[in-house]
């Protein structure tokens, strides 16, 4: 089939407006110049300087804490609440788990910063009540992606372990974790992925103490935006592509966009 | 003692009763085939006995303990599913291994009792492989073996052969018997092919609507069968409306307008009685018109059409009042066989002992 160039210019521009903004942070992190005006000359120091900000690795340390932390719990309860939602058939549980996909951001913070403070108090805001909040919006991706995975798959086969003697915990063991494994990975990268770049939630729901890698870049950008901030952003651009490569790779389905 | 017994056991869902009342019994060593169309309830009887559902009412009883308590991974009774439910990410070597496994059974008796399971059903070679690199036969082989390997009590098929062609499925009949026999287990067979149920079975029940029509042998059945259904749904049937004319030591039934016809005595029917005649086509002869036939009954009609399937012609013959008959006629005779055509005046005629006589 011929495509009309007019086509083609259309979804070049769509491109370009989505990557070139990417790729010149990435240029300008390379950039040996103090102003992300000019190409100067190619130089690693940015990456040196960041290396050496004891702040930057704090918050760079938290943020990977979290992000593990979180996407574990929301990987085990995200699976549970996936093979659930496969297995009763209901039409409440799916709204219930993936509402909070759904939801704007700024309305799930808001709502967490509220519940912590009056549960909790106001001193209870922490690494802890970030990764809960994490793991809360995560569950729904994984529990989407282990849906999906289940969905195409004879039922029988799980009849079948129970009829050949295994118990309900060997033939989730040994049957429908190993079959839903890719699922289950993908989701974790993916809760990963989400988790180790939000702002928004984690600004609402991480008080004082506890800054992460975006909370850190957003308080370096109130001042200027340095090539530090730059070459910052380039190694989260780095981390969140290969998670999603692999992601894609381990569940190809996923990023196809089926179920 | 029989070694399963199905006491009254029902099942409904919602309004849909999909057993109803249903009772008999299975000996240890038989095949025994549950046959009957899709929704008559022998899927949901298999699931029952397998475990994966329970009755709402009646019992399912093996070896003389009540199974209502007792959840499918722990009753000696496995399944051989339609779609084969092989583990795909196991070999055929570990699918047949897993309920050995699951069984606690040492590594060393394991690796036996596996290579002997592969060995009888003929999958040598294959251990290593997994089961999307297998055939549909060749899947049906390592479902029978994981089935068998642990030596259930009971062995649970539900349409094993459905997903076969006609040639394999021919061919895997004859195995299961071979494999039925050798072994020694006790198979329930889930079908809705009478052709294969007639074939493998020691005794079949034909189901319908959540009950049991008729239970007997294979050949009973064919021959003898009870009522309407049973006789139109096992093989194939001539059945015209029929009035009891005359009592005695042979039955007289009114043919419609077609004439009286001699046919075997029934206890229990009166002169008066309205019913069905039935007649197999295989016992209804064909000749000329001109030949002249020593049976009791007959008639002569036109042929309207034919079926030719190479070692039998079937002929669709009608009659004066238009009731229309199938006639059988085996292609045995040496060299090009007999042949009538399209428009061709024929004789029909059947003894007096042929066909039955059964309620509307």
């Amino acid at each position: 089939m011929r495509r009309s160039p007019l086509l083609w210019a259309a979804s070049l521009a769509v491109y370009a407006f989505l990557y070139v903004p990417l790729v010149v942070v990435v240029v300008f992190s390379f950039n040996d110049s103090k102003l992300n005006a000019e190409w100067v000359g190619f130089t690693l120091d940015w990456y040196h300087k960041l290396f050496a900000n004891a702040e930057m690795l704090h918050a760079a340390a938290n943020s990977l804490l979290i992000a593990v932390v979180a996407s574990a719990l929301a990987t085990v309860l995200g699976t549970m609440a996936g093979i659930a939602m496969h297995r009763f058939k209901s039409r409440l549980l799916p709204f219930m788990t993936l509402t909070p996909v759904a939801m704007p951001e700024i309305l799930l913070g808001v709502s967490l910063l509220i519940f912590f403070i009056s549960v909790f108090g106001e001193e209870s805001l922490s690494l802890l009540t970030v990764i809960i909040a994490h793991t809360t919006f995560c569950i729904g991706f994984v529990a989407i992606i282990v849906r999906s995975r289940l969905a195409g798959m004879d039922e029988s086969i799980f009849e079948a372990a129970r009829d050949l003697g295994a118990t309900p915990w060997q033939t989730f063991r040994l049957v429908t974790l190993p079959l839903i494994m890719p699922g289950v990975v993908a989701g974790a990268l993916m809760a990963f992925t989400l988790s180790i770049d939000d702002f928004v939630i984690t600004f609402f729901t991480a008080g004082a103490g506890v800054p992460t890698l975006p909370l850190q870049i957003y308080t370096m950008i109130k001042i200027a935006v340095t090539p530090e901030v730059n070459a910052v952003s380039t190694l989260l651009m780095l981390l969140t592509l290969t998670m999603i490569v692999l992601a894609g790779k381990i569940a190809p389905d996923v990023l196809r966009g089926k179920g | 003692m029989a070694l399963l017994e199905i006491k009254n056991v029902s099942r409904r869902f919602g309004d849909f009763t999909a057993v109803d009342d249903v009772s008999f019994t299975v000996e240890s060593g038989e095949f025994f085939t549950l046959l009957g169309p899709s929704g008559c309830g022998k899927t949901t009887l298999l699931r029952m006995i397998a475990g994966f559902d329970l009755p709402d009412s009646g019992a399912i009883v093996l070896d003389g303990v009540d199974l209502r308590d007792t959840p499918a991974e722990q009753r000696p009774i496995h399944t051989v599913f339609q779609s084969y439910a092989l583990f795909p990410h196991m070999t055929v070597a570990q699918n047949i291994a897993f309920p050995l496994r699951m069984a606690g059974k040492a590594d060393d008796e394991v690796r036996t009792r596996v290579r002997e399971a592969v060995a009888q059903v003929k999958l040598d070679k294959l251990e290593q492989r997994y089961p999307h690199e297998l055939s549909g036969g060749q899947k049906q082989r390592v479902a029978l073996a994981r089935g068998l390997v642990n030596r259930p009590r009971l062995l649970l098929l539900d349409e094993p052969l459905g997903a076969l062609d006609a040639k394999l499925r021919e061919q895997m009949q004859i195995e299961l018997i071979r494999l039925q026999r050798g072994v020694g287990v006790t198979f329930v067979f889930v079908t809705h092919s009478q052709a294969e149920a007639l074939a493998l079975s020691h005794r079949i029940a034909v189901m319908n609507h959540g009950v049991i029509e008729q239970m007997d042998e294979p050949d009973k059945l064919y021959g003898f069968p009870k009522n309407r259904f049973v006789a139109d749904f096992i093989g194939n049937v001539n059945m015209h409306e029929a009035t009891v004319a005359a009592t005695g030591g042979t039955l007289t039934l009114e043919l419609g307008t077609l004439g009286r016809i001699a046919a075997p005595s029934r206890e229990g029917v009166k002169a008066g009685t309205g019913g069905v005649f039935v007649i197999r086509p295989e016992q209804v002869s064909i000749r000329a018109a001109a030949e002249a036939s020593p049976d009791p009954n007959q008639f002569e009609g036109v042929v309207n059409d034919f079926l030719y399937i190479g070692d039998v012609t079937t002929y669709i013959v009608d009659l004066p009042d238009g009731k229309r008959f199938e006639a059988l006629l085996p292609n045995s005779a040496p060299g090009r066989a007999k042949f009538f055509e399209v428009g061709d005046h024929v004789r029909l005629s059947w003894k007096a002992e042929a066909g039955a006589f059964l309620d509307a």
